[in-house]
């Protein structure tokens, strides 16, 4: 009995210092979450003008950029994966990896062979434990972003789909590099504090639609947009210059998204933790009470057990 | 006096904006000034470049603005930048420090780019460089 209760009260302590943990990533999370969405804010503006100048641009310049056209043949698609560095975050990364795989199996269907890129250590090793292959990956920036971050991935597919012009039936065209077609993103938008969803968006070749949305969400922009612009350069030249940026800045802006759900989602994990904690070092110490008052209880029918034995014994003499 | 409104935005952050008298930048075309009542346009600033503002109160903002485009149209400027920097940010040493290493790193494409970003800090904060 008595061990049986020594036992809870080292549970009930682990538990507890268990909890603290857990409310203390809480505490960070919630921070970051607010971190997070003031840099998704602070980003807004370039989006806005890139976008405007790309709807400028759009309009002048003939749209026969290898960005804009879709292939005749799309053999390859890149698909490019936001996951989080570290885990305690729920379902985050499942539900991100989840997607990914039904975007797998819709380009498998569509007879492409995606081609998996990987932001975030708990991706890589998803894919790595799977004996999957992937082509590059990037990690140690999945909760704090850089632009940096995003230029160096954006570089990265930019090359290969760049390098997937010139591909035939039977592997790499003229450049000798096996390049992609498409190129897909799947992150995690943050929706609300309570609500983040996996979403899975196609960046290149870029819809011009996608353009047009913008401008629906700034209906003041959109009239003021002039038909006559001055290029300097060309407008050819301009947009060679723009698009790769705006893809750029696309994959940035997801990554920003993606950080904001990702410490969105380790708050709540963090939270029910907490509280599942506190509910089971609750209970532990009822157990432990109970335990303590039956040692109590015992110890005292033994001592009234052991008084009479002695009172008997002496009635006997 | 008619102005301009101008934004300076930088891809993680908005840096600067307000009125001003004028405004100049370098175009891989060539040096460019836009005063109030421009014709729009759209330009490609030149690497390494730096753009002036003149405020209303006629003091000049400096700025070293990197990857960036200048779009002009009636209702004012913006300047686009990946990055951006005003003269008054700028870290003159550090500057100095990238530049030097960048000069004895060779020649490829990353380390170019990172001379030309040291080479308009400096010039934006008005060093030679």
């Amino acid at each position: 009995m008595a061990g049986s209760l020594r036992a809870l009260r080292r549970r009930i302590r682990s538990t507890q210092s268990t909890k603290k943990i857990f409310s203390a990533q809480e505490l960070i999370a919630g921070a970051r979450i607010v971190r997070a969405q003031n840099r998704v804010e602070a980003s807004k503006p370039y989006a806005r003008e890139i976008t405007r100048v790309l709807s400028a641009l759009a309009g002048s310049a003939s749209l026969d950029h290898p960005l804009l056209t879709e292939r005749a043949e799309a053999r390859r698609a890149a698909v490019l994966v936001i996951t989080s560095d570290r885990g305690f975050a729920g379902s985050y990364n499942v539900n991100v990896l989840r997607r990914t795989e039904e975007l797998l199996g819709l380009l498998r269907n569509e007879g492409k062979e995606p081609v998996l890129y990987v932001v975030g250590r708990k991706g890589e090793t998803y894919y790595r434990f799977r004996d999957r292959d992937f082509v590059d990956s990037w990690t140690g920036f999945s909760e704090q972003p850089g632009y940096t971050d995003a230029q160096e991935v954006g570089r990265t597919l930019i090359d290969a789909f760049t390098a997937g012009e010139d591909d035939e039936e039977s592997g790499a065209g003229a450049d000798g590099i096996l390049g992609v077609d498409e190129l897909h993103i799947v992150y995690t938008e943050f929706r609300s504090l309570l609500s983040q969803v996996p979403v899975a968006k196609r960046m290149a070749p870029l819809v011009v639609e996608e353009v047009e949305e913008f401008r629906d969400e700034e209906p003041e922009r959109s009239t003021e947009v002039p038909t006559s612009y001055e290029f300097e350069p060309s407008a050819e030249a301009l947009l060679d210059a723009l698009l790769p940026k705006y893809v750029t800045t696309r994959i940035y802006a997801a990554m920003l998204e993606a950080a904001a759900s990702e410490s969105a989602s380790r708050r709540r994990a963090m939270k029910s933790a907490s509280d599942n904690a506190e509910e089971l070092a609750k209970n532990l110490s009822r157990q432990a009470n109970q335990a303590r008052q039956a040692e109590i209880t015992q110890e005292i029918s033994e001592i009234v057990g052991g008084a009479d034995a002695l009172v008997s014994a002496n009635a006997d003499d | 006096m008619a102005t301009l409104q101008v934004e300076l935005v930088a891809v993680e952050r908005m840096i600067w904006s307000g009125e001003a008298r004028i405004v100049i930048a370098r175009t891989t075309e060539g040096e460019l000034g836009v005063l109030p009542g421009h014709a729009p346009m759209l330009g490609e600033l030149a690497p390494g470049g730096v753009v002036t503002i003149r405020t209303e109160s006629g003091d000049d903002l400096t700025v070293a603005a990197h990857g960036g485009f200048l779009s002009v149209t009636e209702k004012g400027v913006s300047i686009l930048a990946e990055t951006a920097e005003l003269s008054t940010e700028i870290d003159v040493e550090r500057a100095r420090e990238a530049l030097r290493r960048a000069e004895g790193a060779g020649d490829d494409p990353e380390t170019v780019a990172a001379a030309r970003r040291a080479q308009s800090r400096l010039r934006a904060a008005g060093q030679d460089a």
